[in-house]
């Protein structure tokens, strides 16, 4: 029977040991060191804030496993050796593999700040990183103000989650508004003063110098780019993430920032996969980046390459890009393309609308010739993907689809629509900005 | 004693909870509950319209502006901070000194009444002595203990429905769906019923009738003396007994199929909306295992099994044998049961089979059999019907289901199974209504292509215990017969992903192995293959 190993039970593992479980009966190993049960990445905020408990962001119970003939091995993987298809544990033993998929995610990326190993910096993407926070911040007393560096997804996370326990929270933004380099400047804007209205403070143009420490060894304080010293006792790195693959430096397979894949989500070793966050597109797929470290890339990767394994080869060819977030009490949902001013195209045009409230607007981008609808930015109003991506694959105008906006909407009943407000806005607007 | 997750904080302690404003609001709470348990120590309150009117203002005005100490100065949001780490909302200490306080609550109301000073005979004393005054403005009479639950109970909806309006107040499905519960239990279960009690006189006697609850929540609903009373109370009486009869075999089914049970269970009915007002702090107390479904169904189809045999028995034993002096007689009557059980039991058979479960399908062939068998004994027979005298049938039931279940665990165990244990393992409604939106509503929840990031946050937040995540992880819509449209699965989920909707029937439910998002050929080919 042949043996298939995953290192990594996060998303991308865990779908595609399902997948693969529902189309063969193969031995499945799946290897983690960080975790004994696969359980949401995104929802490790929502334990912090006490919302949840730890086995609540668990999508599955602890029967499943078993019951599906998924084996779960606890170890951390030290060395990769393709030849004799063996994977070494620092824990001294050894696992042998006939296929092996990489699924081994994300870690926090530093940028060898000075003080960065001090007690007190840390970045929030694994459940010891939670663990850690728990000691760094358990409440204000052992930690009066906190820093963040980096104005991203996991920089906001982190602010809300710290705001819970009243906090003080500085957060370093490089560019003139918060996630500036992906969203267009109204929808940072408009998100900027909701995370200012929560009590963040915000740094715009900011960026971290250094970190300064105490004689203990933990964190003091940190001096900005702009020479400015703020006194804290927790650094949250969040200036992004990069591929896991160091106990991959000894292997033979190739590398670049991540695993290097072909479509068929292979590596350069036969009978060797990488798929998730850790996995580098050769060739970049249309817009996206060759390293996607989105969660439902995870799981369509997963999705793939257990077809491929059993026999039924595709490429990863993922469809139109969407995405969603939530940054404190505004939900954000993105279909298509919409780029913000430093990546847009020389063809993107933009339709902005903003609610009166400033907590809802909209960004509908478009072929500046054609007309073309290329994609939308929702804030504080939920908009359905189905309908987008049939939008998006019949090549609709921007005008038919800000006609047709209400077939998109799915908020809950009885909420106020704005869909009007948004059309009569957007035809008595000049075309073309 | 609280249950704060240490495995997850090693020196950590939560943030505190409660504001100062919110402390003095709940010590103001507190002194008005500290009267009426004064009352209850027989201490002779000099003016009782004064002393009770103190008592409620101060347990009203004590929540309210609780409430508004703990939302209006933050933003408008899902307020879940910290729920898992208070005592009272996880189970720790204050969870249990409340669950304790309102179980031996329930068991002197139901069992010993006259604790409560409740009087048979003579003058009332104690606490319901003090709610006197105004029974008699409402009804005429005196007030029993019947009267002071409900008057509490009534204060609770609407003192804890304005709590979750102001938590809610960015979602207007939920403050409408508040607004009704409040209305419905205000209008009709408290004002309408004690008004029409007032108005009886020798020629009308009619019974005490909430009109939205409806048999077989209302169990005793077709009791021989409530029956005779809705006879002899001439055209109105009568109105109210179709009214009963029409509501659970006509307008149940036909809201239902519209809108799922919703209408109901959480806009309508006086212990859903307890449970949604009250009962939110614990919703996520619910037990979200497989396991505890699998119990789920036998346990309240069971009950239902069970209200039906007693009901039958019930109006069996009083009705007559001679068709000359009423057409319902006891043959009619049960060949008439009988003729209805099997319809629904074919008509689910030949239609909706493909849509039970193995357990589910093995459990409606048992217990239509039982109950087919019983009747066709009585019948050939001659045997008592049901094997059980119907008196003690009913008398059983009111104790094990309407006492004990409905109440002492039902709401008395709320800080420590959540607050609708009653209505997802125990109601005999929530199980018809449950049927009906499982087999034929166009009701359902949506979800949102392949927006899920399997959080969490809908299963946790759910109060039927539902494992919400696991369907909107496989892209499938939830029609769960449990399911009773609180909206707020979709409330707290930060993706955007639910929708509670009216929709067609067909393909209301479709799984996906491989959600939107992905290479289209792959999708089709996997969903295809099925």
């Amino acid at each position: 029977m042949e043996h298939v190993v995953i290192i990594g039970n996060g998303i991308a593992g865990v779908t595609a040991a399902r997948h693969i479980r529902k189309l063969s009966n193969k031995k499945i190993t799946i290897i983690s060191a960080e975790a004994d049960y696969f359980f949401s990445r995104t929802a490790l905020m929502y334990v912090y804030m006490g919302h949840m408990r730890w086995r609540d962001i668990e999508p599955y119970e602890s029967w499943f496993w078993e019951k599906n003939n998924l084996t779960l091995q606890k170890g951390y993987v030290e060395n990769v050796n393709t030849d004799t298809k063996t994977l070494h544990f620092t824990e001294g033993n050894s696992l042998k593999y006939d296929k092996l998929i990489i699924a081994s995610g994300s870690t926090t990326h530093f940028f060898d700040w000075e003080g960065q190993d001090l007690m007190g910096v840390q970045g929030l993407v694994t459940k010891q990183d939670l663990e850690i926070l728990e000691v760094n911040a358990p409440n204000n007393k052992v930690c009066p103000r906190a820093v963040i560096v980096g104005g991203g997804l996991i920089g906001v996370e982190l602010a809300e989650m710290l705001r819970t326990r009243n906090i003080e929270v500085t957060m370093l933004v490089r560019e003139e508004a918060f996630w500036a380099n992906v969203l267009p400047k109204p929808n940072a804007e408009m998100i900027s003063k909701h995370i200012l209205s929560h009590g963040v403070d915000l740094r715009f143009n900011t960026a971290l110098d250094k970190i300064i420490g105490d004689e203990n060894g933990k964190v003091k304080a940190i001096v900005t780019t702009n020479g400015e010293e703020i006194s804290c006792n927790l650094v949250g790195i969040a200036t992004g993430v990069k591929p896991q693959i160091s106990f991959l430096k000894n292997s033979n397979i190739e590398t670049d920032k991540g695993i290097l894949v072909n479509r068929m989500l292979e590596t350069n070793i036969e009978g060797v996969y990488a798929i998730g966050d850790c996995a580098q597109q050769r060739e970049p797929i249309g817009n996206r980046p060759p390293i996607e470290a989105v969660w439902y890339t995870g799981r369509m990767m997963g999705e793939t390459v257990a077809q491929t394994i059993c026999g039924k080869k595709f490429e990863y060819n993922p469809g139109n890009w969407f995405n969603s977030a939530k940054f404190f009490d505004i939900e954000y949902q993105t279909y298509g393309w919409v780029f913000s001013e430093k990546r847009k195209k020389d063809y993107e045009a933009h339709f902005h609308w903003k609610c009166k409230s400033d907590l809802r607007c909209v960004t509908i981008s478009y072929h500046r010739k054609s007309k073309e609808f290329l994609g939308i930015n929702t804030f504080g109003i939920r908009m359905k993907q189905e309908v987008f991506d049939n939008w998006l694959n019949e090549n609709r105008s921007v005008d038919y689809v800000v006609q047709n906006l209400i077939q998109a909407n799915f908020d809950p009943e009885f909420y106020k629509k704005y869909e009007n407000e948004i059309q009569s806005e957007f035809f008595k607007q000049p075309v073309n900005v | 004693m609280s249950t704060f997750q240490r495995n997850m904080s090693l020196t950590g302690e939560p943030p505190k909870t409660i504001n100062t404003q919110q402390k003095i609001a709940s010590a103001l709470g507190l002194i008005g509950l500290t009267l009426l348990f004064l009352a209850l120590l027989n201490i002779a309150f000099p003016h009782k319209i004064l002393w009770i009117s103190i008592s409620i203002i101060l347990i009203s005005g004590g929540t309210i502006w609780f409430s508004i100490a703990a939302y209006l100065h933050k933003p408008e949001g899902i307020k879940n901070d910290g729920v898992y780490f208070k005592s009272l909302s996880s189970k720790g200490f204050w969870a249990w000194v409340l669950g304790i306080f309102l179980t031996l609550f329930y068991v002197v109301l139901y069992w010993f009444p006259e604790y409560l000073g409740f009087m048979t005979e003579g003058e009332n004393t104690g606490v319901i002595s003090l709610f006197d005054p105004f029974s008699n403005l409402l009804n005429g009479g005196p007030a029993s203990q019947w009267f002071v639950y409900g008057t509490l109970y009534t204060i609770a909806i609407l003192i804890f429905g304005i709590k979750f309006i102001l938590k809610y107040r960015h979602n207007k499905y939920e403050k409408l769906r508040t607004y009704s519960v409040m209305f419905f239990q205000l209008g009709f279960a408290f004002i309408i019923p004690e008004l029409m009690a007032g108005l009886n006189s020798e020629s009308t006697t009619l019974p005490y009738y909430d009109l939205k609850n409806i048999w077989p929540l209302n169990y005793y609903n077709f009791d021989q003396y409530r029956v005779d009373q809705f006879i002899s109370s001439g055209t109105i009486g009568m109105a109210l007994l179709l009214f009963g009869i029409a509501s659970i075999f006509i307008i149940t089914p036909i809201l239902t199929y519209k809108y799922g049970k919703r209408w109901y269970c959480s806009w309508v009915c006086g212990c859903g909306g307890l449970a949604e007002t009250a009962g939110d702090p614990f919703r996520h107390l619910s037990d979200k295992r497989l396991i505890a479904w699998q119990v789920e169904r036998w346990v309240v189809h069971s009950v239902l099994v069970f209200v039906v045999l007693m009901t039958t028995a019930l109006v069996h034993s009083y009705l007559g044998n001679d068709s000359s002096k009423y057409w319902l007689t006891k043959d009619v009557f049960l060949v008439a049961v009988a003729v209805l059980l099997t319809a629904v039991f074919a008509w689910t058979f030949i239609f909706k089979r493909e849509e039970l479960q193995k357990d589910a399908r093995l459990g409606a062939i048992g217990y239509f059999v039982i109950i087919i068998s019983l009747v066709g004994l009585h019948f050939f027979s001659g045997i008592d019907l049901f094997l059980f005298n119907a008196e003690t049938l009913r008398t059983t039931y009111a104790f094990l289901i309407g006492a004990v279940f409905s109440g002492v665990i039902g709401v008395g165990f709320y800080p420590i199974f959540g607050s609708r244990v009653w209505c997802r393992f125990g109601c005999p409604m929530a199980a018809i209504l449950g049927f009906q939106q499982r087999l034929f509503s166009r009701f359902r929840i949506t979800t949102n292509g392949g927006q899920c990031i399997s959080c969490g946050n809908c299963s946790t937040y759910c109060e039927m215990g539902i494992d919400v995540r696991a369907y909107a992880q496989k892209g499938e819509n939830i029609v769960r017969s449990s399911c009773v449209g609180c909206g707020i699965c979709s409330a707290v989920c930060p993706r955007g992903v639910l929708k509670l909707e009216n929709g067609p029937l067909e393909k209301r439910i479709d799984s996906n192995e491989i959600l939107l998002g992905n290479d289209v050929d792959l999708m089709n080919y996997v969903n295809g293959n099925q």
